[in-house]
C-alpha cells in the first residue's frame, strides 16, 4: 500500500461473527424463555421428556447466551473495530485471514458439540463451565486462535499507539485464558483406568478448594468478560456514533488499570458463609466494594463524552441504546458490591435476586451494548443505512419493559424468599416449611417469564431489521461519519 | 510509564497479566494444603453412590439444589448441622449450587427415605403439593452407568490417595469384587422400592438410574 492511500477493511469474519450473534442469541434467549415459563407452569418441562427439563435446558442457556451470543459479539467487534483502530487491513494477510476464518469455524464446531453434549446431560456441573475435557481442549485452541489474531494484527499495525479498545480486549484474551486453564484442570477417568466412558473426568481440585478455583472463574471470567469485553465496545462506538472524544484520557487510564488489578479478588464474594477461610470472604466482599470506583470510572467517562450532546439521545436510537446500555452497567455494579456485603448476602445468597441481578446486567449493558454495536457496524460493513429507525425505536421501549419487569420481579421475589426462610414464630420456630417460599413466587415468575418475551420478541425485531439492512435497504455511497444513516 | 506501554504492546500484555494474576496466586493458594484434609470419620463415597453422583450432576440437580447449609439457625434448624470443610474432601466436584430454587440436599439422608424419593422422583407433587420440579421418570427406565462410577473411584485413589481399601473405608477391590458389592448394595434399595420395572431390571443384573441416585442421596448426611 502506497501512502495516501485508503484503507479497505476487510469484514469477512467480522460478518460471520455477526450472523452468529444473532443465531445464537435467538437460540439462547429462547431457551431462556422456556425456562422462565417452566418456573410458572412446570408441565413445560416435558416437551420433549428428558432433554427438555429444567435442570437439562438452564446450562444450554446459560453457554448459549453467554458463549454463543456475547463472544460473538465480542468477536465480531473485535475483528471489525481491531483493523480500523490499528490502521491495517486483514486483506494484507493472508495468515491472519486465515486464522480469522479458522477462528470462526472452529468455534461453530464448538458451539455445536456444546448444544449436543449438554443435551446429553454430558456435564462436569461447574457452572459457566460446564462442558467436558475434549470439548475444553477444543475451547483452548479456539481461544489461542484468537489470541493469535489479536495479537498478529497488532504486530502489523500502522498506527503506534495502541486505542483503549485494545486494552481492553487483551484483557479479556489474558485473563479468561488463565482462568480456563486453571479451572478446568481435570483428569479423563479412562485414560488412567482404561475403563468407563470415554467422555468422563475428574476434578483435580476437591470440595472447598474446587468451589475456591470454580468461583475464581465463575464470577471473574463470565462477569469479566461482561464487563471487559463489552468496555472495549462502548470505548470504541459511543465517540464514533456521536462524534464526540471520549471525555477523559486520564479516567480511561484510572478505570482500566485499577479494574485490572481490583477485579480477580471479586470472586470469593460468591462463597460468604461457605467453609472457605473467613479472610478469603472479606476480601471477596470488600474488594466487591472498592469495585465500584473502576466501574463507575468507565461508566461517567461515557456519560460524560455525551456532555452538550444530550440532544442526540432525542434524535438517534443508537445513542439511546448505547446510554441505557452504560446506564445499566453503572447500575449493575453498583447492585453487586451490595449483594457482596456481608448481612445483605446473607439474605439474598441462593433466592432469585440473583438471577435477577445477572440478567439486568445481561440484558441491560451486554445485550443492549451489543446490539447498538451491531447496528452501527451494520451500514459501515455492508455499504447499506439501517432499514428502518421506527422499528429501531420500538424495539428499544419493548426490551426496555422487559428488562423492567424481570428485575423488578426478581428483586421483590428474592427478597420474600431470603425473608421467609429465615421468618420464626413467636416460639422460635421456622414459621414456613420450603414449599411455602416456592408457591408464593409463582405470580413473580409469571412476571419475570413475560419480562423475558418481550426481550426476545425485540430480539427478533432486531433480526428482522438487520437481515432487511444486510439485503434490501438503500445503498451508502460513501462510509458515513459519526451518526449511521437509516431509514425512517 | 503507561504512555510507554500503550506503544509497546508485548510490555503491555505481561504488566497486564501480572495485575490481573495476583489476586488469584493471594487468594487461592494458601488456602489448598489446609482444607483438603477430611473431616474425621468422613468416608469416600462407594461405587454405587459415585454413580448416583453422576446421575445427579448429568440431570443438573444442582441448578435447583443447594448442598452447603450456612452458619444460621434458620438454617440449621430446617436441614441440620452447618457444613464444614473437611466434609467435602472427597467432593470432586463440589456441588454447591448457586440457587435454591429446592431445597437444600446435604443432609437430606437424615431425613427422607428411598420410599420419598421414589415417589418424589416419579410425580414430585404427590409427595410436595405445589412442587414445581419436573418429573424424571426417565431414571426408572435407564441404567446407572457403574463402569465410569468404577474408573472414577480407581482413577481418584490412584491419583489423589482417596482412602479406598484402607481399613475402615469403603472397598473397591478389582472391578468383579466391586461388581457384586455394588449389587449387594443395589438389593438394599431395590428391595424398599415399589417400581416393578426396577425390580425386574435389577433381576436381570441391571441397575437403573434412580437406585443409583437414591443411593448418593441417602449417603448424604
Amino acid at each position: 500500500m502506497r501512502p495516501g492511500d485508503a484503507l479497505s477493511y476487510d469484514y469477512t469474519v467480522a460478518k460471520y461473527f455477526m450472523y452468529t450473534t444473532l443465531v445464537f442469541g435467538i437460540i439462547g434467549m429462547l431457551i431462556g424463555v422456556v425456562l422462565a415459563f417452566q418456573l410458572a407452569y412446570p408441565d413445560l418441562n416435558y416437551l420433549a421428556g428428558e432433554y427438555s427439563t429444567f435442570s437439562r435446558l438452564r446450562p444450554l442457556h446459560t453457554n448459549g447466551v453467554v458463549y454463543g451470543f456475547m463472544l460473538s459479539g465480542i468477536f465480531s467487534t473485535w475483528y471489525y473495530l481491531g483493523q480500523r483502530v490499528l490502521k491495517v487491513s486483514m486483506s494484507e494477510s493472508k495468515f491472519l485471514m486465515f486464522i480469522g476464518k479458522l477462528h470462526f469455524w472452529l468455534y461453530v464446531v464448538v458451539i455445536l458439540l456444546a448444544v449436543v453434549s449438554l443435551f446429553a446431560g454430558v456435564t462436569t456441573s461447574k457452572e459457566y463451565a460446564e462442558l467436558e475435557w475434549p470439548i475444553d481442549i477444543l475451547v483452548v485452541v479456539v481461544w489461542v486462535l484468537w489470541g493469535v489474531s489479536i495479537f498478529g494484527l497488532i504486530g502489523i499495525r500502522r498506527e503506534k499507539t495502541i486505542y483503549i479498545s485494545l486494552w481492553y480486549y487483551m484483557a479479556t484474551f489474558l485473563g479468561i485464558a488463565m482462568l480456563y486453564l486453571f479451572n478446568n484442570m481435570e483428569i479423563p477417568t479412562r485414560l488412567l483406568t482404561g475403563m468407563g466412558s470415554w467422555l468422563h473426568s475428574v476434578s483435580m481440585y476437591a470440595g472447598t478448594n474446587d468451589a475456591l478455583v470454580q468461583w475464581w472463574w465463575g464470577h471473574n471470567a463470565v462477569a469479566f468478560v461482561f464487563t471487559v469485553g463489552i468496555l472495549a465496545q462502548v470505548y470504541y462506538f459511543l465517540p464514533k456514533e456521536s462524534g464526540q472524544a471520549v471525555y477523559s484520557y486520564k479516567l480511561s487510564l484510572f478505570s482500566f488499570w485499577s479494574l485490572m488489578f481490583v477485579y480477580l479478588w471479586a470472586g470469593g464474594h460468591h462463597l460468604i458463609y461457605s467453609t472457605v477461610p473467613d479472610w478469603v470472604q472479606t476480601m471477596g466482599s470488600v474488594f466487591s466494594v472498592v469495585l465500584i470506583l473502576p466501574s463507575w470510572g468507565s461508566g461517567i467517562n461515557m456519560l460524560l463524552t455525551m456532555k452538550g450532546e444530550w440532544n442526540q439521545l432525542r434524535d438517534n436510537p443508537l445513542i439511546k441504546f448505547m446510554v441505557l446500555a452504560t446506564t445499566f452497567y453503572m447500575f449493575s455494579t453498583l447492585e453487586g458490591p451490595i449483594l457482596s456485603i456481608k448481612s445483605v448476602n446473607a439474605l439474598a445468597h441462593f433466592t432469585d435476586w440473583i438471577p435477577g441481578h445477572v440478567h439486568d446486567g445481561t440484558l441491560g449493558w451486554v445485550g443492549f451494548m451489543t446490539i447498538a454495536a451491531m447496528y452501527h457496524m451494520v451500514p459501515r460493513m455492508f455499504k447499506r443505512e439501517i432499514y428502518s429507525k421506527s422499528l429501531m425505536e420500538a424495539q428499544f421501549w419493548i426490551q426496555t419493559t422487559g428488562i423492567v419487569l424481570f428485575f423488578a420481579s426478581m428483586w421483590i421475589a428474592g427478597i420474600t424468599q431470603g425473608m421467609m426462610w429465615r421468618a420464626t414464630d413467636e416460639y422460635g420456630n421456622l414459621a414456613y416449611s420450603f414449599i411455602d417460599t416456592v408457591t408464593v413466587l409463582v405470580p413473580y415468575y409469571w412476571i419475570r417469564a413475560i419480562g423475558g418475551l418481550l426481550y426476545l420478541i425485540g430480539f427478533f425485531m432486531f433480526t428482522y431489521n438487520m437481515v432487511k439492512s444486510f439485503s434490501s435497504s438503500k445503498v451508502v455511497e460513501k462510509e458515513p461519519q459519526n451518526a449511521s444513516p437509516m431509514a425512517a | 510509564m503507561f504512555s510507554w506501554l500503550e506503544k509497546n504492546p508485548f510490555f503491555f500484555a505481561v504488566f497486564l497479566f501480572i495485575v490481573i494474576a495476583y489476586a488469584g496466586i493471594v487468594e487461592i493458594l494458601p488456602d489448598f494444603a489446609d482444607s483438603a484434609r477430611p473431616i474425621e470419620g468422613k468416608k469416600p463415597y462407594s461405587v454405587l453412590q459415585l454413580s448416583g453422583r453422576h446421575v445427579y450432576i448429568s440431570d443438573s440437580c444442582n441448578a435447583c439444589h443447594s448442598q452447603l447449609i450456612r452458619p444460621f439457625k434458620s438454617e440449621t434448624d430446617r436441614y441440620g448441622a452447618y457444613s464444614k470443610s473437611g466434609e467435602f474432601a472427597y467432593d470432586r466436584p463440589f456441588l454447591w449450587g448457586s440457587k435454591r430454587t429446592g431445597p437444600d440436599l446435604m443432609r437430606v439422608g437424615n431425613y427422607r427415605t428411598t420410599d420419598w424419593h421414589e415417589n418424589h422422583m416419579k410425580d414430585p407433587v404427590s409427595v410436595v403439593p405445589g412442587s414445581i420440579m419436573p418429573a424424571y421418570t426417565h431414571m426408572f427406565k435407564k441404567n446407572a452407568d457403574i463402569e465410569t462410577a468404577y474408573a472414577e473411584a480407581l482413577t481418584v485413589k490412584k491419583a489423589f490417595n482417596v482412602p479406598y481399601d484402607k481399613e475402615g473405608m469403603p472397598k473397591l477391590g478389582t472391578w468383579d469384587e466391586s461388581k457384586a458389592q455394588v449389587m449387594a448394595e443395589a438389593k438394599v434399595i431395590v428391595d424398599q422400592m415399589k417400581d416393578q420395572d426396577v425390580k425386574d431390571a435389577f433381576a436381570r443384573g441391571e441397575i437403573r438410574q434412580i437406585v443409583a441416585i437414591i443411593a448418593y442421596l441417602n449417603s448424604l448426611k
